[in-house]
């Protein structure tokens, strides 16, 4: 995983509450059992105009000029600006895997959903929470100022805009600590092999049907 | 000290260790695995070297991409290479680990979250994860049942447990009883439109109530399956003569004298009189009629004799706004009467409502009835190889298959279209799935969330109609 630090980038906003994860990477491209190959069909049904399937280069498709991600003035960004409850519906973590390999490793946000808020810190992906009039206000100064970049600083828990304007944001600090140094959840919780064989034994003592069912026919 | 909540007790009784940030260890009992969110997580372990924790906490089954067709076939059977190469890699992953898995051609194959409170393989006071956002449905076994990303499959199956936060307590009352012809899936509708699609996040629900009781344990899990459609990752109905009763005798449940000291544990599986919820929700079901969605969201919905909602009359901007993107995607008027909404195509299936309940309650309304002459296609597709045999059995099969509709192999089908069960773009189907979402079941296909027996109403009428004057009439 990329560690994150800090990151100065172009935002692309995204102005639609309840954005499902089946918008943010359609069902055709899960078929796939890798972990990459998704960012070209990222926001896919919204990208283009024709339907995509597996396969199909970016040369074969027709691109919808109107959606935001088309647009000159956000080729090249690496912070999604989005409305409330991104990340809805569907666990399917290639949501997130098609934002990071698009290139956007920040989404700023009102809310998120939880799944989808969980599965961006395994990728090394920023969801940042800030409160609503704060977004509204992006989203007008994004629109004003093509080019418009903040930088995201995350050891100071900062976002930053060009005027100088500083909003804090929370992260939890397990989290954190993970995201700055590119950390992988299982090897940390490996550490604690003996606790988790203490805990099994005793949860197997107390409910000892839990253990073994599956077996056989 | 207040009593505790359901929620409360599962998470004490799994709590591992709490980490130096407040977030907790949870032990897990029992992951389910399908083929589409598992093989990059196995793919991971074996990149890094690691083993399974505990193989005999894993349960697996194909479902997203099995074809509901030419099953006698197997996996010759599915006709899309990269959906093949799934299924066949799941066959891989369970062989080589030796996970207990139903394969493509076991008649105990079916979606993933029919199959487990089939088996016994979900029992009350279990931690369940699976990496699918429907592992709610659990819950109504009092099951901490939650979806999870691919990274976290790959955590579970490498420790055994997951890292999480607390959620705060929500507590759902439905009080009064449904009307005849009024569902679980028509109440929890009602909930989420209520409650909105983010209305639950950061909770867990717990759903009470004379309406929730009376509910049967495949309309328990209809309910607890819609939770993440309200944000919530999980959502819990205690236990009751009910869900023990559902679960004696079942292949993985446990036997003699183990059953009699789990049923005594699990009967300690509800909220403490004294128990204090961060939020109360209060329904009453009584006054629900079925529900209908119009929109692109599962909050956008209203009872079948209502209208087409005019976004101008939304208090909120961004509602309106959505409510509008919505109705030009589904091509629908403000002021539009839902009865006259006219349909091309009906799915009976999913994890929300393809259980032997389900198709009898479809069946009760379609019996000596035909399909209206506009609906291109009506499909039922059994939430499993056992209830698809169940209906056989029953005539219920005979019945839809007399009354023209198609009759199916098991798997999640026409719910995320993501095998050939499928809208074409601008067809609107009447659907007893979970999620209304642009392109769900086809791109640019329209959906209508309904009960199953709101669909069958809906196939034979040609439009939508009000179920229960179709149950006057039979």
């Amino acid at each position: 995983m990329k560690p994150f630090t800090e990151l100065t980038g172009v935002v692309v906003p995204l102005d639609r509450a309840n954005v499902d994860t089946d918008q943010i990477i359609p069902k055709q491209y899960l078929k796939s059992i890798r972990r990459t190959g998704f960012g070209d069909n990222l926001f896919d049904a919204w990208r283009y105009l024709d339907e995509g399937r597996i396969g199909l280069t970016q040369n074969e498709r027709r691109i919808n000029h109107d959606f935001v991600l088309n647009q000159p003035r956000y080729q090249g960004a690496s912070i999604l600006l989005a409305r409330r409850n991104f990340g809805c519906g569907s666990s399917r973590e290639h949501a997130v895997w098609a934002l990071e390999e698009y290139g956007l490793r920040c989404v700023i946000a009102p809310s998120f959903a939880d799944i989808f808020f969980n599965n961006c810190f395994n990728n090394g992906v920023l969801p940042i929470v800030l409160d609503e009039n704060i977004v509204d206000d992006l989203f007008r100064e994004v629109a004003a100022e093509p080019g418009y970049e903040l930088h995201v600083d995350l050891p100071a828990q900062e976002v930053v805009t060009p005027s100088g304007a500083r909003f804090g944001f929370d992260i939890e600090p397990g989290r954190k600590h993970r995201l700055l140094h590119g950390l992988d959840d299982v090897g940390i919780t490996l550490q604690q092999v003996a606790t988790i064989k203490d805990f099994e034994a005793r949860h197997q003592a107390r409910q000892p049907w839990l253990f073994g069912a599956l077996q056989g026919d | 000290m207040a009593g505790q909540t359901l929620y409360d007790k599962i998470w004490d009784a799994h709590l591992v260790m709490e980490r130096d940030d407040g977030t907790g260890l949870i032990y897990i009992d029992r992951q389910l695995l399908h083929e589409v969110t598992s093989p990059q997580a196995f793919e991971g372990l074996k990149l890094a070297g690691r083993k399974p924790w505990r193989i005999d906490a894993n349960l697996a089954t194909p479902d997203h991409n099995v074809p509901t067709v030419n099953r006698e076939q197997g996996i010759d059977g599915i006709e899309d290479e990269t959906s093949r190469i799934q299924v066949v890699t799941l066959d891989d992953n369970c062989r080589t680990y030796g996970i207990r898995q139903f394969d493509i051609r076991d008649r105990r194959q079916g979606i993933v979250h029919v199959v487990g409170p089939e088996q016994g393989a979900t029992l009350p006071g279990m931690t369940i994860v699976c990496g699918d956002s429907h592992t709610s449905t659990h819950g109504a076994f009092a099951a901490l049942a939650q979806g999870v990303g691919t990274s976290e499959v790959e955590h579970v199956l490498a420790t055994q447990c997951l890292v999480q936060r607390k959620t705060r307590n929500m507590r759902i009352q439905a009080h009064g009883r449904l009307p005849d012809g009024v569902t679980a899936k028509d109440l929890i509708l009602a909930i989420i439109a209520r409650l909105g699609t983010a209305g639950g996040t950061g909770y867990t629900f717990e759903y009470a109530g004379e309406a929730f009781e009376q509910l049967s344990m495949e309309g328990r899990m209809t309910v607890c399956n819609m939770s993440i459609e309200a944000g919530a990752r999980a959502g819990l109905i205690a236990v009751d003569d009910r869900t023990i009763e559902y679960l004696r005798g079942r292949p993985f449940a446990p036997k003699g004298a183990l059953w009699e000291q789990a049923e005594a544990y699990w009967r300690t599986l509800h909220s403490d009189p004294d128990a204090v919820f961060d939020r109360e929700f209060e329904i009453d079901a009584a006054a629900l009629e079925p529900q209908v969605t119009w929109g692109t969201s599962p909050e956008m919905g209203v009872g079948v004799n209502g209208l087409v909602p005019d976004p101008a009359g939304f208090d909120e901007p961004s509602r309106a706004e959505s409510a509008r993107h919505a109705l030009t995607y589904m091509d629908l008027e403000p002021g539009t009467p839902i009865r006259s909404i006219e349909l091309d195509k009906i799915f009976i299936g999913s994890c929300t409502n393809a259980r032997i309940e389900d198709l009898r309650s479809a069946a009760k309304v379609v019996k000596g009835r035909k399909v209206a002459g506009n609906i291109k296609q009506a499909l039922v597709v059994p939430g499993s190889g056992l209830v698809r045999q169940q209906a056989e059995d029953e005539g219920l099969a005979q019945i839809f298959m007399d009354a023209g509709f198609e009759w199916r192999a098991p798997g999640c089908s026409m719910c995320l279209a993501m095998n050939a069960d499928r809208l074409e773009s601008g067809e609107r189907c009447a659907s007893t799935s979970n999620r209304n979402f642009e392109g769900r079941q086809g791109h640019g296909g329209r959906t209508h969330l309904v009960s199953p027996a709101m669909a069958a109403a809906a196939a034979i009428a040609g439009h939508f109609t009000d179920v229960r004057e179709m149950l006057e009439d039979a």
